[in-house]
Parts: C-alpha cells; structure tokens; sequence
C-alpha cells in the first residue's frame, strides 16, 4: 500500500463501509438455531395454508395427468399442433421446464467451484427445483411422439426388427443429455442430502420417522474421516456437473439449429439457451424462495444479501439474453438473406407480435435491467415482478423461437397460425401443477436449506476463530437412546 | 480387548469440546502424540482438519476417472457397434464412416459424466464404509448432538497408544468435556 496515491479520508471511509463484511447468517445465529429452525420446519404439523395450496396445486397435477391420458388415448389431434406448426406448447414447455432446471445446478455446482459461500442458504431448494423442473420437461418429449407405447424406442435397446437409433441426431443427443443431467443431479442432491437427514435422525421422536431418516442418512455420523472422502466427492460431482449443465441447454438448441427452419437455423443458439436457461431458472428460485423465506421466518438465513445477488445474475444473464436476440435481429439484416430478414420482420410485426413486445421485450430486456437499482434490487416486492415478468418472458420466448418460425415457413400457401386446444393448455397447467405439488412435498418432508453447509458460513465454523468461546448450546436437547 | 468392570467391550474414550476451534487444536494434540486409530465428529466438514488429523488428499478421485473412462468407452461401444457396424443409417446421403465422429462427441461426454458421477456417488459411501445400521458411537447419548451443534473426538481402545489414563489425561489437556468411555455393544 505504500505508494497508493492518497486518498481523502472521509472517502476511504465510504468505500471501506460499502464493502463492509455482512455476514451470510444474520443476528449471529449459533449452529443450534439453524438446525432447530430449518428441521423446526419438517417436524413440525403441516400448517393449514399447505394443505390449501397442496389441494389446488395436486388437483390441476391431476386434471393435467388426464389430459395426458386423454392425448394418449385419443390421439395428437386433441392438440392444436397441425402442419406446419409440427411443434408448439410441447416443444416449448420442454424448453421452458429443462430450462428453469439449469439455475439449480449453476447454483449447486458453478457458484461451489467459485467459492461463492452464499449458494449454501438457497443451493438445497434451488436443486430440488432443477429435479422437479426436469421432471416435467422429460413428460413432453414422451408425450409429443405420438404413439407413447413406442417412447422406450429412444433408448438405444437391441430389439426383434435389428433396428438401432440415429447416434447422429440431435434428438438422440438430448434424450442422453436430458436423462444424464436428471441422474447426475439425483445423485448430487442426494449426495448433499444425507448429513441433513442425519440431523433429523438424531432428532427424531418417533421411531417410524427415526427409522425412515436413519435409512436413508446411510448411518452418517459426522466422521472426519468421512468429511475427507465426501468432501472430495461433491468437489468432483460440481466439476462434472458444471460442463454437464452447460452441455444440456446447449444440445436443446442442436434440436433447433441443426435444422433448416428460419428463426431455428443459428449458430447463436447453445450460449443463447444457455444464458437464458439460468436467467429463467434464477427467476423461478426467486419465486419460489421469496414467499418460503417470509413464511417460515428464514430471513437472517436467505437474506436481502442473498437476494441482491441473485438480482445480479438475473441482470447480467438478462443482458446476455438482450445481446442475443440484437445479434439476431442484426445477423438476419447484415446477412442479406430475404427469409431470414422476413423471419425477424415477421417476428416483431407477425402473427405473434404481442409475444415479442411484452414477453421478449417487456418481460426479458427492460423488466432486468431494473436491477441496477439497488433500490429495487433491495425491495422484495419489485424482486417478485420482475422475477414473474421473467419467468412468463422466458416461456414467449420458446414459443416465439419454436412456433413462429414455423407459422411462416418457406411456402407461404401452407401458412398458418397456431392455436392451442383446452388440453395443450391444461397439459401445461398440470405441469405446474405437478411442480409446485413436488416442491410443496419437498418442503414438508425434507430439510429446505442445506443445514451442514450454511453452518460452514458462520463465523465460528472457521478453526482459527478467535471469538469467546461459543456456550455448549443451550438450545441442545439432552435425549436418551 | 478392553472391558469395563462390568463386561462391556471398550470401543473408545470419547470427548465433548465447545467449539470447532477447540477441536481443530486438539486433533493436532491428538495427531502428534502418535494416535492412529481415531476420529474427530462434527457437524460440518471444518476446513483444514484433514491436516490436523495428518491425513492426506482423498484418492476418490481415481474412482471418478476410472469411472469416466469406462462411460467414455461404453459410449464409443454403443455408438460406433451399431451406427458403423450393425446397421448403418443411411441420413440425406451422409457419410457413416469413422470420420463422422464429431457426431458421436455429446454421447460420449454425456456418458463420461453420467459414469464418473455414479462412480463418485457410490466411491464416497465405500470408501466410508456406508451405509451401516449403528455405530458405537452412537451409544453415547450426548453423541446425538454431533448432526447440531456437537464436537466431538474419540480415540478407539484398539490404538496401540490406548492407556486409559494416558488418553483421558490427552483429552482433558486439550479442553475436553464430558470425558466418556465408549462402548462397542
């Protein structure tokens, strides 16, 4: 420091205390605090406004799983998708739903190799978000193949007509992609799991719940010894599941820009899907944890902190959405081609034009950029739009990408715009259905923040803390065995 | 073997600290007095306790690469088998040859990390010795606390170094409380 030109005092000052260290878990809460209030959450009876939500949101899963056996039933006619328009509310729900899935895993594996601390308050919920956001994307693809008796022909299985899949295809790039992705974040989240559910082990009063917890807690035991192995473990399953989350989006793209359709053709596609993957999935986890952090009182653990940064990434990955779809927009002049330059026109002027003003314009470029306010990025209510506009910008989006392009092909006599049927757009609001269902389970049953990490983020979990000794807790319960 | 007076087998002395510090400076105490048998418990992996412990890196790793090269094959396996050999697509005309493998890529990354990570998943519960049923630090009642707020460190009776007195004195030097025996049954 020593030849740093002077600066004036009172600004040092200034800057010193906009940099100040604000602790992740607010109020100096101990390690029991945080075990009592997120396993407070499980062990506690269901409070009535669960069983409120849980009943509306099971019931559009079930109306939403008739329609599905209705389609099966029936036939792909009961959807609006006709020729040209091959794929439409399918194709883009599936988008929409891998999509929301990709901020889970940014959180739980690239923000971990980064060392960013404040993933662990919010990582638990954001992957349990990415399993059930995979699991309504995975329906579609099923779904949309027309003869669902014939969908386990996508794996490559020796069959009775010698008959083997097309390992060239992009499709068949994304049913491996797809179905690695969702193991391999079983296979964290689970990993992440069990010194948790030790906890609610040791903490159990019932023996059917201290059997069931002690299942599967694999009988952890806090071992250092363990620590060494485990940590080493959740290293390597970030490290591989950071190119895997990058590869996912990415090969969802190839389903599109390896074919020849206007608006489709593009080789922006993987870094744009990917960018708008993560901005998506950022908006869902912050509309599903803001309301979660007010109702069960969690707010010195997912705090303002938490939620500017998340606020960031939106904006930074909305602005990569922005860049892409100028790039677009540019290319498609710059190019001189007479189909690409009408795809964009009619992309902005078109059939769909509202879906570009408000959901690609409104909802995904200005609605972010609200966030270099760190005003708004601080008022929890501005933080909900925003991530709401988000996340129906993102849905337009996919549709715009997928049916537009569609609607207005090569041969203008074959034009035609698309319409959903009631059971396109209940299909999709059972799908919300089943997501929110899972999440509403999720929270019930098991620990909605990752108590073994945020306890890493507490001062005195450091070893060469200087601090006074912290009490032997009293908020520890003494229990026989 | 160690037995209590009233025959229990003796599984380790164990003791209580009060914070995550104190424990880290005991295992240090614990690793140079030449102890090899033992085991600090907490409820978070506390940084640099691998080096108080004098334990080394974690060769899970090897596991993981192990498993990641076997996708990987099994990928080339499944891809090159029927797309070259068995039954050969015929797509607008494209080639089919081995030259084509750039296609293959995605299924081959995909594979190698689907492989590496059951290799992870199932190398940490292995090499850990889990799951299992009890443990005999689980007798211990206070012990429950060790997925709260508890640290915890015990020295088992089958350490060579094991003198009752000799580790109950080690432990209450280095700031243990609630100094126990363990038993294994």
């Amino acid at each position: 420091m020593d030849g740093a030109p002077a600066a004036a005092p009172e600004k040092i000052k200034e800057a010193e205390q906009r940099i100040a260290h604000v602790p992740l878990v607010l109020n100096r809460r101990n390690f029991s605090w945080l075990t009592e209030r997120i396993s407070g959450v499980v062990e506690q009876p269901a409070p009535r406004w669960w069983w409120v939500a849980f009943t509306i949101t099971a019931s559009a899963a079930t109306f939403g799983l008739f329609c599905i056996g209705y389609l099966i039933s029936t036939g792909v006619g009961t959807w609006g998708n006709q020729i040209p328009v091959g794929w439409a509310w399918d194709i883009t729900n599936f988008v929409f739903w891998i999509g929301i899935g990709h901020a889970g895993t940014l959180i739980s594996a690239i923000l971990f190799l980064l060392h960013q601390k404040w993933r662990t308050s919010i990582n638990r919920s954001a992957e349990a978000m990415t399993l059930f956001a995979v699991i309504c994307a995975a329906i579609f693809p099923g779904i949309h193949v027309g003869r669902f008796w014939m969908a386990w022909y996508l794996a490559p299985v020796p069959n009775n007509w010698a008959i083997w899949q097309n390992f060239r295809s992009a499709l068949m790039w994304d049913v491996f992609a797809v179905s690695t992705y969702f193991t391999v974040s079983v296979l964290f989240w689970y990993t992440g799991l069990v010194p948790d559910l030790a906890s609610l082990r040791d903490r159990a009063t019932t023996k059917i719940r201290k059997f069931l917890f002690g299942i599967f807690a694999l009988g952890w035991r806090g071992s250092n010894r363990h620590w060494r192995h485990y940590e080493m473990a959740y290293l390597l399953l970030a490290g591989l599941s950071t190119p895997l989350v990058l590869s996912v989006h990415s090969v969802v793209s190839f389903d599109f820009a390896s074919t020849v359709v206007p608006t489709w053709h593009s080789t922006i596609f993987p870094p744009y899907f990917v960018a708008g993957a993560i901005f998506g999935g950022f908006a869902m986890v912050l509309t599903l944890l803001l309301p979660a952090r007010a109702i069960f009182k969690l707010q010195d653990v997912i705090t303002p902190q938490h939620i500017d940064k998340m606020a960031k990434i939106i904006l930074l990955t909305g602005s990569f959405v922005g860049y892409a779809y100028t790039m677009e927009f540019f290319i498609a002049w710059y190019s001189g081609n007479a189909y690409e330059r009408f795809a964009f026109w009619n992309r902005i002027f078109g059939p769909y034009w509202w879906y570009w003003w408000f959901g690609m314009l409104f909802c995904n470029v200005l609605s972010p950029q609200l966030f270099w306010f760190r005003w708004c990025r601080y008022n929890v209510l501005v933080v909900f739009f925003v991530a709401m506009c988000v996340n129906a910008g993102m849905w337009f989006e996919r549709f715009i990408i997928i049916a537009g392009g569609l609607a207005r092909d090569f041969l203008p006599s074959s034009w035609r715009v698309y319409h959903p049927t009631w059971v396109d757009i209940w299909t999709y609001i059972g799908t919300l259905g089943i997501f929110t269902s899972l999440f509403l389970l999720f929270i019930r049953f098991l620990p909605m923040i990752a108590m073994s990490e945020v306890k890493t983020a507490v001062p005195e979990a450091d070893p060469h803390h200087d601090m006074p000794l912290q009490s032997v807790s009293p908020g520890g319960k003494e229990r026989t065995r | 073997m160690i037995k209590t007076p009233y025959g229990h087998k003796v599984y380790a002395m164990a003791a209580e600290y009060q914070s995550a510090a104190a424990l880290y400076e005991a295992a240090k105490r614990v690793r140079d007095a030449g102890f090899r048998r033992w085991d600090v418990y907490s409820a978070f992996p506390i940084h640099g306790m691998d080096e108080a412990m004098g334990l080394g890196k974690s060769w899970l790793s090897g596991w993981v690469l192990f498993g990641g090269i076997s996708g990987l094959l099994t990928a080339a396996l499944v891809e090159f088998g029927p797309s070259s050999i068995l039954y050969p697509v015929d797509v607008h005309g494209k080639p089919t040859n081995f030259f084509t493998v750039p296609a293959f890529f995605p299924i081959m990354f995909e594979l190698t990390v689907l492989f590496a990570a059951f290799a992870a998943f199932f190398a940490w519960q292995g090499m850990n010795r889990l799951p299992r049923w009890n443990h005999p630090m689980f007798n211990w009642e206070r012990f429950s606390r060790v997925t709260n707020d508890g640290f915890f460190l015990a020295i088992e009776a089958r350490d060579p170094r094991f003198t009752e007195t000799g580790v109950r004195q080690l432990l209450e030097e280095t700031g243990g409380q609630h100094i126990t025996i363990v038993h294994e049954d």
